[in-house]
Formats: structure tokens, sequence, C-alpha cells
């Protein structure tokens, strides 16, 4: 099941600042049309790249429905994020193929080299480590995605060079 | 060769064509078509299936066409070169010709391409190419010649085509009930909401020939009366809701979509795209119908069945990605055509997702009747490595395993189901002897038990409490009464859950029980994993014949668990040892065993 908790004062503290402007257009967009509130927290997430616990409220009162309602509906699917996440998610695939060719040694190495669990997100807001279902290149098993490359056909120690250049060019552009 | 005398090079731009790096690959041959050093034309398509071979490049000249494999950047240029400078194809690197023979024809010959007649072979974006190749040709003949609603469902009624996402219901009688409901407003759905792991041809057909499953949605909302069409599309699939979206402006701007399809007085028809959210149980009716009135996605009792009570409690039809691309070709060839591929039950072609260890992984269409060993060895070229070939899982996590000793079976619902698993959408894992089935059932368990919405108590605690037995057993804290634990789980799982999703969860767990009973066996009573997966039940020895004393595993062992200096033969003090494998990984010299 997926139980997602919010831990309010920390939400509080981080998400005081969000500039709720822009969500106006998505509101005009969808007003008065049924079913629209999953499109909303879509529109929510694609501005802010997770929803701002702020949001929740003024969805609420735009569309009237109940915060609570809200919240089942942005916990229930999978894609939906109550926190920020780093600049770079790393999408390990876990789908059956990739399985089957050892998709876990490929997390175990990222958990290493980031120094994070999975789901969390390292202390510089660099990488967000995710396990995801298939990501639909099965015959490249088992493969990742960070934006939008994937790397394909990869081991532990692969997926950890990636990584480990992927922050060298970045000290680069620094 | 259909249009001009200009060599056309097209390259496959699926998502997996695009993962292998397909993208670069077009770039290189952007450049070189802008250097004018060869007079081509550059086109794209989408996945040929072949997605062992990715990167794919077709060259099509006054010869024919070949497809080339492996096509990466670092070499495409090269073959491409040398094929226009010799005016002969680069032997060693095509994997089909159309006038000569080449290394991977097995895997085109054995095929029957129906659902994915155009994927590979049209640029998806453009519905001109679309058309050239009978796009929207079925509907203007029932248009045109006002072929009654009823006489349509009899054609789907006589193929025979039953519903391709898995359950398998004949798809003219779903088209006859939501016919039947004499409500004014009715519901088309195309469930592209492809969960399973291990299967991707919706996202193929979506990507590769969207035309063909708008038309499809556009006879079936003709045959039942419907005004608007929705497709589910998952969110994990970027590029199949861009290409949908494209050919949905195209269809209207040419008239068949809109307020009187093509000029009809009596018949308008609208399709949207809707994007999931990420939620497998989406994939079941009620849930994805809930999950379009902007609610969580859990599923509904049935009956009512949307045929009679569906999206915004209005009569609905929904049918997979697959059974909609099936459509059109029914109608433009006949029913009789496509009974004609199949058993008797199950009639027409289906597409498989084969993956895991087999050296020929790829989207492949085959007539129902084939068996499990033919797809393996003729399309799929046989295990990798040439190892063992063990069992398929068909069908995803509402799946089961097939054992090697039944390859024989042949794919059609009924066969497919008297073994315990089912067709599902079509996903084939191949696994040889190093995929131990307690772990491939623990993996199926997590899925679901991740996914399990949480509405039915069985399905919500049951598959947890099943999932932990499972963890106990990889861990070789197995229990004697476990494998009876398990059983009584899955029986009352399966009996007590509202939706397909729970009523299957138990499946992969049932059938490596009857096919694999003894590797259960041999964690619970040896502690043992026969494939060498589950870690804490593996030993860890040095071969005192093969170690040189290198001192490489010492050095490498995160436990110190290996004692021994240089030139001296190493040993692993078994206390220490945390079965990592580190030294297995690093031993140059094969000296460590594992058991």
């Amino acid at each position: 099941m997926r139980i997602q908790r919010f831990q309010v004062e920390k939400i509080k503290q981080e998400q005081k600042q969000v500039d709720l402007g822009p969500l106006e257009h998505l509101f005009e967009k969808y007003r008065g049309k049924s079913g629209n509130l999953i499109p909303l927290l879509q529109g929510t997430q694609h501005l802010y790249g997770f929803i701002p616990a702020p949001a929740f409220e003024l969805i609420s009162k735009e569309t009237g429905i109940e915060i609570a309602d809200i919240y089942g509906v942005a916990t229930f699917y999978a894609q939906f994020r109550l926190n920020p996440v780093g600049k770079n998610i790393i999408k390990v695939c876990h789908g059956t193929a990739c399985h089957v060719q050892n998709a876990n040694s490929i997390t175990d190495a990222m958990k290493d080299e980031l120094e994070v669990k999975d789901g969390e997100t390292t202390p510089d807001g660099l990488f967000t480590l995710e396990s995801v279902a298939c990501l639909g290149c099965c015959s490249l098993a088992p493969v990742m995605m960070i934006g939008e490359n994937t790397f394909a056909k990869l081991t532990g120690k692969l997926a950890s060079k990636v990584i480990r250049e992927m922050k060298v060019n970045m000290d680069k552009e620094i | 060769m259909e249009t001009s005398m200009k060599p056309r090079i097209i390259v496959g731009l699926g998502s997996c064509g695009i993962a292998a790096g397909a993208a670069k690959t077009f770039d290189k041959l952007l450049m070189l078509s802008y250097s004018g050093k060869y007079d081509f034309v550059l086109s794209k398509t989408s996945c040929i299936g072949m997605c062992y071979k990715e990167p794919l490049v077709e060259v099509q000249d006054k010869s024919g066409s070949v497809i080339y494999g492996d096509m990466t950047e670092d070499k495409v240029i090269a073959v491409i070169e040398e094929h226009f400078s010799t005016d002969k194809f680069v032997e060693k690197m095509a994997v089909h010709a159309s006038y000569s023979e080449a290394s991977e024809d097995a895997y085109f010959n054995g095929q029957v391409k129906i659902a994915l007649r155009n994927c590979g072979y049209i640029d998806p974006e453009s519905i001109e190419e679309a058309e050239t190749k009978d796009a929207y040709k079925a509907i203007r003949n029932i248009l045109e010649n006002d072929i009654k609603q009823l006489d349509v469902i009899q054609t789907m009624l006589d193929s025979g085509l039953r519903g391709r996402g898995g359950g398998g219901f004949p798809t003219g009688m779903k088209w006859k009930f939501a016919f039947q409901n004499e409500n004014k407003q009715k519901y088309i759905i195309c469930n592209a909401d492809e969960g399973d792991p291990g299967a991707f041809m919706d996202r193929s057909l979506l990507e590769g020939d969207p035309h063909a499953v708008l038309e499809g949605m556009i006879i079936g909302g003709y045959a039942v009366g419907a005004s608007t069409g929705i497709i589910y599309c998952r969110a994990e699939y970027p590029l199949a809701i861009k290409r949908l979206n494209i050919a949905i402006k195209q269809a209207q701007e040419k008239g068949y979509l809109g307020a009187k399809v093509m000029g009809n007085d009596h018949f308008s028809f609208d399709i949207y795209v809707k994007e999931g959210a990420g939620a497998f149980v989406c994939g079941e009716e009620t849930a994805l119908i809930a999950s379009i009135e902007g609610e969580r996605g859990m599923p509904r009792k049935r009956p009512p069945f949307p045929a009679v009570s569906g999206l915004w409690k209005k009569p609905t039809n929904i049918n997979n990605v697959e059974t909609w691309g099936n459509v059109p070709w029914i109608m433009n060839h006949g029913a009789a055509a496509y009974s004609a591929y199949g058993t008797e039950k199950s009639k027409g072609t289906k597409v498989f997702a084969i993956t895991g260890k087999i050296k020929h992984g790829g989207l492949v269409e085959v007539p129902m009747g084939i068996t499990i060993n033919d797809i393996i060895y003729k399309l799929g070229g046989g295990i990798q490595n040439d190892k063992k070939f063990k069992a398929v899982q068909l069908g995803g996590p509402s799946g089961g395993c097939i054992p090697a000793e039944l390859g024989h079976t042949i794919v059609d619902y009924d066969s497919v189901n008297a073994t315990g698993a089912i067709m599902g959408s079509g996903g084939m894992v191949v696994m040889d002897e190093t995929t131990c089935m307690i772990d491939l059932a623990k993996f199926f368990l997590h899925f679901t038990q991740d996914e399990s919405c949480g509405k039915c108590t069985f399905c919500r605690i049951g598959t947890k409490r099943m999932l932990e037995i499972l963890e106990r057993i990889t861990e070789g804290k197995g229990e004697p009464t476990d494998i009876e634990k398990l059983e009584t789980l899955a029986f009352q799982i399966k009996n007590n859950s509202l939706c397909g999703l729970g009523q299957t969860a138990p499946n992969p767990v049932l059938t490596t029980l009857k096919y694999f009973r003894n590797e259960y066996e041999a964690h619970i009573f040896n502690k043992k994993c026969p494939a060498k997966v589950c870690k804490p039940l593996l030993t860890y020895t040095i071969d005192t014949e093969k170690c040189t004393g290198c001192t490489v595993c010492g050095k490498k062992c995160p436990s110190s668990a290996i004692e021994g200096g240089r030139k001296t033969v190493h040993s692993i003090h078994q206390n220490l040892c945390i079965q990592c494998g580190e030294c297995f990984n690093v031993c140059k010299f094969d000296a460590v065993l594992v058991e």
C-alpha cells in the first residue's frame, strides 16, 4: 500500500516561500471540468517538481474538494511527490526483465555511491534515488534513467562510474 | 519504393531505440545529409520490434530495403558510406534484407503482423504516411457505404477477437452489450495503462502507429453509439502521449475526428488523452474509470459492468490498445481473414514482448497456437550464453511460470490458463538456470503488495504475510510449515479479493510451488539456493588447487574474512563471511567456489 506521511513541521518551514501565482492559469484551464483533480495535481507538480503543502489548500479552495480527499488522491498515485527532489532523479528500473538481470546490484551500487537510501535525496540536493517499475526497454536490461538519458546493460560498477562522471562534469560547470 | 528513386534512410526512434542511442545516430545521419556527400532522404519510424539489435537503420534504394543493426553513432557513418559507395549492402551488419538472406531472417519470418502492421514502417508523426498504409480506410468504408452498427459488431464477433489486455473476453460481445444500452451518452475508453513489468507492446504500438488505435476507437464509437473516446495512458510513456496528441490533432484536421466525422451527419466522435499517475491497479477497468473521474484508482464492485454503468455512470466500452489496433485490419480484410489465424477458441495473432535471458529480446507478433519453444528458440534464438532454459514467466505479476518441460504448450488463452499461468498482456520473461524461482515469486509479490490499493483486506494484508514468508525463506529462515501457509493464504486471497489484481496476485507463488516445489524445499530444509541467488544461503570457499595467493580477494573483502598472504593459499572464515560475493567477482582464477 502506498502510504506517505507528511512531516508537517518540516514542510511548513521549507515551503513557506512558495509562490502560488502560476497555479492560476491551471485553475482557469480546468475550472468547472469534472475529474479535474488529477490533472490539477499533475500540473502543479510540473510547475514545482513536487506538490507544495500550500498548493493543497489553494486547490481545495478553488475546487471545493475536501483537502483530505485531495491528500488521499495525491498519496495514492506513485507519480506525486510531496517533498522537493534533487536536481537529478536517478530511476533504477526494477521491472521483471531488469530484476532477472540483477537490477538489485544497480540499486545497491547507487546507495553506496550516493550514501542515501532508496527514495531519498542527497544532502547537497543533486541526486534523488528512486526504484521504478518497468521503464519499457526490457531488452536493454538492466537499465537506469537519469533525466532524459537512459543507461543500458549496466553493472553496479558501470552505474557508479556514470554517477562519478556526472559529478566531475558538474564540478567543471561550477 | 513508393515515392521517388532517391534512397531513403529510416532510423528507428522508439523508446528502446532512443535508449540504445538512436537519437545520436539520427543526428549523425542528419549531418551526413547536410554535407551533401550523398543524396538521400532521412526519415524516422518507430520500433520494429528487434530490440536486441537497436539502434536500427533501414536503407531503401533501387535494389530494395536492408535493415542494419547495432547502428550506434560510432558505426553508422562507415556502414552507410560503404553502402552508398560500393552500391552493395554491408552484409556483416545487415539483419534483414528484402533481396537477400541476412543473419536475422528467422526473427522476421516467424511473424504475422496485424496489430503491428505499420510499426517500424511508417513515420508515426505523419498522417499522410499512415494513410498510404490504409489508415482510416475502414471507417471511411463504413460511413460511405452506410454499414449498420450491428453489422460492424457482427464482424467483430465473427473474427473471434478476444481482449488483448489479458482478460480474453470476446470484443464483439463487449461492444454488443454497450450497443444494447439505450442511454444517449456512451463512452469509449482505450486502456493504455500498460503496467505489467516486462510488457511493452502497447507502448510500441502507440509510438509506432497511433492512427491504428485512433481508427479502432472511432469504429468502436460508431458501433456502440458513443461520442467521446478517452485514452488512459500511463505517464511513464511520454513519447507515446506526445505522438498520440499529434495524431489526434492530425485526425481532427482531416475530419476523421470531431463533429460530423467525415461529413456524416449522424456520427460525431472525439478523442482525448488522459494521463495516468502511476498506479498499477488502474489497469483494472473499474479502477481506471475511478481514476479518470479524478478519484483514487480503487476498483468498484461488478456488476454493474461498465457496459451498463461506467464512466460518470454512463455505458462505457473499454478495450486495450492492442485490441483497438486490430479492429481496422479486421474491418478491411474481413472476419474470416483474421480468424484464419489461431486456434479454435483463440483467433488471430498476439504480440509478445520477449525479454530476460534470451538472445533475441524484442517484440514479436505471432499467430495464436505457436508453441512456447518455437517462440524461444526459433524467433528468440535461444537462451543467452547457451545456458539451460528453465522457465518462462507469462502474464506479469498476475501470471505464472511455465517450466521448460511444458515448452510444447501452445500459446492460446485456454492452453496457457491450463498451466496455471495467464496470457496476460503478453510479457514473456525467459529465465535460465541462474534464476531462483523463489526470488522471482518474491519479486512479483513485492510488486503486487506495493500496488495493492488496500481496499480488500485479503489482498492488502494477505499479500504482506505471503511476502514475509517468502522473505524468510530466501534468508534461510524458512520453517517447515511455510509451504502450507503460503498455499492457504493464496487460496484465501484468490477467493476474497474484488478485482483481478488480488485474485491473481498469488499466481506467481502457486505456479512456482506447482512446478518448482523442490526449490522451495531446498531453501527451507537444506538451506540451499540451487540457483545460487539467495545470498544468505550461499557458502563461499577457496579452491586450494586454483588459488595463486594473489591477495586480491583479501583486499576486497569488506568483513576481513579472508586470510592468507602473498603466494600462499587463502581461506575464508565462515563465521566472518557476510556472503557479499565480492571475492567471487574479483577472482581472476575461478578459485572462489560458491555453493
